[in-house]
């Protein structure tokens, strides 16, 4: 293992499973082995304003923030929330959006579990471990959707 | 005995700390980021229990480390306000049974009305104070904590920030839980009973005892020095400043403190004696800095710009190289804003167009200032909503007195407006005066909590339901009515009308629940 850390930052309003989903890549990187970091702010954030967490993994990380122009990913629920997180993303930093899923599914509430699938087409952690990790985190009754729903967008188009 | 790792927020971490070391009781009012431990702790099993506010929750946790148990009290740093007048005596009269108060700070004031640095509490008090920087720290303190407590018969300081109550790293959770134990109840007059006779001794004895106790953290772990033998940098920290420290001068000798009163002065000068220079970096006051170097030890203090708000690793590089150009300001992201649907919306409606002067107080509907209701003139703590209105009525001309209205929700009321109603009837202004209580049934604003009013306890479970529009009768209040603002709006508005131009006291209870509270208690019931 590298001493480079990945920097993931998820960005949207409050109620988009932002939290689930930076919770769930930080669960899955400590499951790869990573020492792993999560930081993101409370409290009046919850009041439909704009929130952000910061996952941070690799051999050894510091800081739970992620330094301004080192975010690797930006994984942004809301389209207008990418110009707000632009200064802490690196040169080149991959972007995930809405506009790059169906309809259907960027209208879902599923949208945050679709991102991380795409996220994982360079991530490339074992998709077994993010179903076990989705099937733990869910209800019986939506798992199974969401585990679709992270298959269909981490396979890469023909 | 077998270690297991998962990943904790520093707040779960404190919480399964004091699980796994017998904790007997938790109490605590909510406030971010403190909001978590109790719940949790909960979760796990432990008694824990939300009080009215801070200072009945610290007067509790005092009965529990009296009566031999060991307790810990969790609140944000504004809640220590509240509960400083039992703290102060506290350190006098020291504890039997371990016990833990928990301030969590927050700099850069992501959810708080200012960012006071409770480590002067600490100072000011003559407390114990401990700053994990991490939820292994948070874990591995919170233990620690309750030993030095009953070691040294103190109670300790748990300062947390934050970024360390709200950030998830990987704990190991190596100690297994023991059951809560009791030491036999000791009648302890010279110590516990603080008249003056007694008082003059214990304020010896707790100065005594921290002497001991510095003595003791020369040499204890958790204060650790890494990096290279000598360096051309060294730098002291302490909390979640050490996490940006080691990453932004990877190079430097790093003194990370763990407890940060009293200090280990001598093993403080042994590290500055390694280095060329030495800094020291930390969040909020120059407290350590100033400490140090009241101690005789030179060390720089970070410049007066990086007082404000919380550091991160880009900041610190700049507080280390004395670079005091301003940070570029963020990009405004999308303000906090009452919910669709929320019950205070209509009431700020029509406290706009009816032209109030608003008097407002500390839970989610401080966002009445916000546009489009632009509904609040005033706010600075929990409860002062009524104390500043009836401030307003006896000074204000007659025509304005008249428009004075306070607003307080049902949790904040409870907290610490109860009082206010007294004030109220006991010194009536010319004019009389209105107060709100927005009763949505629930703590909103940290998050859904259970207070006196819901009728449950912080684990659901029933207990007695405080009745406000009783109690604000039986104070003495001249009308005290109940409605709900948005379903009966027009009424709502000739009633608020009528009250105004009348010279009586009078209270509105606006109750309707909030649309959050309601999903929570649908989903608790399929359970």
């Amino acid at each position: 293992m590298d001493d480079k850390v990945t920097n993931v930052l998820f960005a949207g309003i409050g109620g988009q499973g932002i939290i689930k989903a930076s919770d769930l890549l930080t669960e899955a990187a400590f499951r790869m082995g990573f020492d792993v970091k999560k930081s993101e702010l409370h409290g009046m954030s919850q009041r439909g304003g704009s929130v952000s967490s910061d996952v941070r993994f690799g051999k050894k990380v510091f800081s739970p923030m992620i330094p301004r122009g080192e975010a690797d990913y930006l994984v942004a629920v809301t389209e207008d929330q990418i110009e707000v997180c632009e200064e802490y993303l690196k040169p080149g930093a991959v972007i995930i959006r809405p506009s790059d899923f169906s309809e259907d599914v960027a209208n879902s509430k599923m949208l945050n579990i679709a991102m991380l699938g795409r996220l994982n087409r360079y991530l490339k952690f074992p998709e077994d471990l993010w179903v076990d990790l989705i099937r733990q985190s869910f209800k019986a009754e939506i798992a199974e959707s969401n585990i679709a729903v992270f298959r269909a967008a981490a396979e890469k188009e023909a | 005995m077998s270690a297991e790792k998962i990943i904790l927020s520093g707040d779960e971490a404190v919480a399964r700390g004091v699980f796994a070391a017998g904790v007997r009781l938790g109490t605590g009012y909510p406030g971010t980021p403190s909001t978590e431990i109790l719940e949790h702790l909960s979760e796990l099993g432990s008694k824990a229990q939300w009080a009215p506010n801070e200072k009945v929750a610290m007067e509790v946790a005092i009965g529990v480390a009296f009566g031999g148990g060991r307790a810990i009290v969790t609140m944000k740093h504004v809640g220590l306000n509240v509960a400083a007048d039992p703290l102060f005596t506290l350190a006098y009269t020291g504890v039997e049974g371990g016990m833990i108060i928990v301030s969590a700070d927050d700099p850069g004031m992501a959810s708080s009305q200012n960012e006071q640095d409770n480590r002067l509490y600490g100072e000011a008090a003559h407390l114990p104070i401990m700053e994990p920087s991490d939820s292994q720290e948070a874990y591995d303190f919170a233990i620690k904590a309750f030993e030095i407590s009953e070691k040294f018969h103190t109670p300790v300081l748990f300062r947390m920030t934050t970024r360390v109550c709200h950030a998830r790293s990987i704990v190991n959770l190596w100690k297994t839980p023991e059951a809560p134990q009791v030491k036999p109840y000791r009648k302890n007059v010279a110590e516990h009973v603080m008249v003056p006779a007694n008082a003059k001794k214990a304020h010896v004895r707790l100065m005594n005892m921290l002497a001991d106790l510095q003595k003791w953290n020369e040499t204890s772990d958790l204060n650790v020095i890494s990096g290279p033998e000598k360096a051309e940098l060294g730098i002291i920290c302490s909390g979640a400043a050490y996490q940006h420290v080691a990453e932004a001068a990877p190079k430097a000798r790093i003194l990370k403190l763990g407890m940060t009163l009293p200090l280990p002065c001598s093993k403080i000068y042994q590290f500055t004696q390694g280095n060329k220079r030495t800094i020291v970096v930390e969040e909020g006051e120059k407290y350590l800095a100033e400490k140090i170097r009241a101690a005789g030890i030179e060390v720089e203090a970070k410049r007066d710009i990086f007082l404000y708000g919380e550091l991160n690793v880009a900041k610190v590089k700049k507080l280390i190289a004395n670079d005091e150009t301003p940070d570029a300001p963020p990009k405004p992201g999308r303000p906090p804003q009452l919910c669709p649907g929320c019950p205070h919306r209509k009431v700020f409606e029509s406290l706009r167009d009816l032209g109030c002067i608003v008097s407002g107080d500390i839970g989610c509907y401080t966002l009445g200032v916000m546009p489009p209701f632009n509904a609040i003139d005033c706010s600075t703590c929990m409860g002062a909503s009524i104390g500043m209105g009836l401030g307003l009525r006896h000074t204000l001309a007659e025509a304005e007195a008249r428009k004075v209205v306070s607003v307080i929700g049902d949790s904040t009321f409870v907290h610490s407006g109860i009082t206010g109603i007294v004030e109220m009837v006991y010194n009536r202004p010319a004019t009389g005066h209105l107060v709100l209580i927005l009763d949505n049934t629930t703590t909103a604003m940290t998050g859904l909590q259970e207070n006196p009013a819901t009728g449950r306890h912080l684990n659901m479970t029933p207990t007695h339901q405080l009745k406000l529009e009783e109690l604000c009768a039986a104070i003495g209040a001249d009308h005290v009515d109940v409605i709900d603002p948005t379903l009966h709006n027009p009424e709502f508005r000739a009633l608020v009308q009528e009250r105004l131009a009348s010279n009586d006291v009078s209270v509105i209870v606006c109750r309707r629940p909030c649309i959050l509270q309601m999903k929570k208690l649908a989903k608790y019931a399929k359970k």
